[in-house]
């Protein structure tokens, strides 16, 4: 496992961004590095003391987590460390849970995610989201991309945009004769390649993706990686994984987050180090991530 | 060395074949289960029971007037009463039901599920529908009598029944079926997956969108199938009915009334039909033409539950 880590971050130093071939090749996917190099790209979410409560319940503890355009950043860490619920911040999805309350500063673009003039409807169709489980609508495949845009207001022909899409999400020439087929009859690496694809078609900037393979098999996921690598020429992406290799090969950035026991019990999550990912996988700053990474967490 | 192997691999062998063809007879779980076959059957036996006695008494009727049993209006004569204003009576009370508790009930559960607050009122009010649905039928039939006749007067629509028609029996049926489309068309609602609505919220949609396009079509089967159940026993119901002044004798309408004078005049409805019949002091009318009008109550329930069924399977989603 360590030895595994250190070969993989080893072979990514020097590699330089979109120079391998991103078909097959695992390692042309590991995060370029370089801290004096991506420094440059501007700050597009950009997180301040965030506290989540659910009722009493203190589910995180002052995060402050800058996520960069065009970069993937991952948030790792145990389960129950809080890191889904700082990604359901970005687009307000908490919002759905009645007990939820959100503190501190969430600015997209420097305007404040939670300010009372904000939509959150409005926040979604600028982040978009692909969840745990493939769950595309029970629909057709068309209708699974097309609802978006559709309530968006879009007006263009729909079918070029289905298929440039579709296009996008490398999903086209598996799907383009079964247009109208039930997005059931999908694979489950496909449906959660098509989940992608209904996040992107209402070109948003950010996708947030909450352990978008946790749920699909080793060759799946290496799709779901590749899709990445090359979606984030266009979008930011904010990715919640349980996979450190995952974390390693594909982002940008790390955040690694865990948990504090407080009063009574009480599990809060906390960020303890966010940096870039080579730096978080090789040279770590803190020795609770270093313990995590080289499997002696708890 | 090999052999004294083989012998312990022998010995093992034997005591596991030992341990897994042993098997032991339990007096207990036979008696058990004779018994429970013993209660299936006897509660099947009381159908076939009943349903023979009812066939065998209404097939002479069925044989001999066929579709004119079923075409034929009330008569004090046996040789020629049938159920046609019964079935009448009923389709209307059915098609109030569907105009009114099934949009209501449909809304209300949308409400309850979807957009009430998750408060002490609202469990409250769902522990209230629960218990409603379980109110016999006999205090409907008394909300209806003092509220609904007099509603049905109101608006002008009494007519020579001074409102004890078909219009309040068919409010005073939606009122008894209510609380049952709203439980059931809720508990549709709640088994949508949370992960379809969070897809719809997840690409920008509304809570109005999200309901609309996803949690609605997906419950949909499981709402029809509650409704047309529902529709089944806002048709076998006769209690309500007797309270509010069905007609439980002969009755007819003059040949030039019109609509409005039908639907405010005298009603009957099927089950009431068979039950006025089993009074009848003429013995013809118990014998044969009672369990003749059961046969079509029940064929029509039947049609009902099928459809139910059919709608069930036909569009049962997968997820």
């Amino acid at each position: 496992m360590v030895n595994d880590m250190d070969d993989t971050v080893n072979t990514s130093v020097g590699l330089a961004p979109g120079t391998a071939d991103l078909d097959i090749d695992l390692d042309a996917m590991i995060a370029p590095t370089g801290d004096e190099a991506d420094d440059a790209n501007p700050v597009l979410i950009d997180v301040e003391d965030l506290n989540v409560y659910y009722g009493d319940f203190h589910a995180v503890k002052d995060v402050t987590l800058p996520v960069r355009q065009n970069e993937i950043t991952a948030l790792i860490g145990p389960s129950g460390c809080g890191k889904s619920t700082v990604l359901r911040c970005f687009n307000r999805m908490n919002d759905l849970i009645e007990t939820a309350r959100v503190e501190g500063k969430v600015e997209y673009h420097g305007i404040d995610l939670y300010s009372k003039k904000v939509d959150p409807v409005e926040v979604r169709r600028h982040i978009g989201m692909v969840f745990q489980k493939p769950n595309p609508f029970p629909k057709s495949i068309y209708d699974n991309i097309s609802f978006g845009p559709k309530i968006a207001g879009y007006k263009d022909n729909m079918d070029d945009l289905v298929e440039e899409t579709l296009h996008r999400a490398a999903l086209w020439e598996e799907v383009k004769d079964k247009l109208n087929e039930s997005a059931y009859a999908l694979s489950g690496g496909q449906q959660q390649r098509l989940c992608i694809a209904r996040a992107i078609a209402t070109s948003p900037d950010v996708l947030l993706m909450d352990e978008p393979a946790s749920a699909l098999d080793p060759i799946a996921t290496l799709r779901i990686e590749e899709l990445m690598y090359e979606l984030k020429e266009d979008y930011s992406i904010v990715i919640v994984t349980h996979n450190m290799q995952q974390a390693a090969r594909v982002s940008d950035r790390t955040a690694f987050f865990s948990i504090e026991l407080g009063e009574g019990g009480q599990r809060t999550g906390r960020l303890v180090e966010f940096d870039h990912t080579t730096t978080i996988f090789t040279n770590p700053h803190e020795q609770e991530t270093e313990d995590y990474i080289t499997g002696r967490f708890g | 060395m090999a052999s004294r192997t083989s012998a312990t691999q022998r010995a093992t062998r034997d005591a596991v074949r030992a341990s897994l063809e042993g098997r032991r007879t339990e007096p207990g779980a036979v008696v058990f289960k004779i018994l429970l076959l013993v209660m299936l059957l006897s509660s099947l036996l009381i159908l076939v029971v009943l349903l023979a006695d009812i066939l065998a008494g209404a097939w002479p009727t069925l044989r001999d007037r066929g579709l004119g049993f079923i075409t034929s209006g009330l008569s004090l004569n046996p040789e020629t009463a049938g159920v046609w204003t019964g079935i009448i009576g009923s389709l209307v009370i059915a098609f109030l039901v569907i105009l009114l508790a099934i949009p209501i009930g449909i809304g209300a559960a949308v409400y309850l599920e979807e957009y009430a607050p998750d408060n002490r009122l609202t469990s409250w009010i769902d522990t209230a529908v629960r218990n409603l649905a379980g109110v016999p039928s006999i205090v409907f039939g008394l909300l209806g009598l003092t509220m609904f006749v007099a509603l049905v007067n109101g608006i002008g629509l009494g007519g020579s029944t001074e409102g004890k028609n078909v219009i309040a029996a068919g409010i005073t049926m939606a009122a008894l079926v209510l609380p049952i489309v709203i439980i059931t068309s809720a508990e549709a609602i709640r088994a949508v997956p949370a992960t379809i609505r969070e897809a719809g919220y997840g690409v920008g949609a509304t809570k109005w969108e999200v309901i609309r396009s996803h949690v609605l079509p997906s419950a949909f089967p499981g709402i029809l199938t509650g409704t047309v159940l529902t529709l089944a026993r806002a048709f076998g119901e006769t209690a309500p009915l007797l309270v509010i002044g069905v007609a439980t004798g002969f009755f007819s309408a003059s040949a030039d009334a019109t609509l409005i004078d039908n639907l405010t005049g005298p009603y009957t409805a099927l089950p009431v039909i068979v039950f006025s019949w089993s009074r009848q002091t003429d013995p013809a009318f118990a014998a044969t033409l009672a369990p003749a009008a059961i046969t079509v109550l029940l064929a029509v329930l039947f049609v009902l539950n099928g459809v139910a069924i059919y709608f069930r399977n036909r569009f049962e989603k997968r997820w």
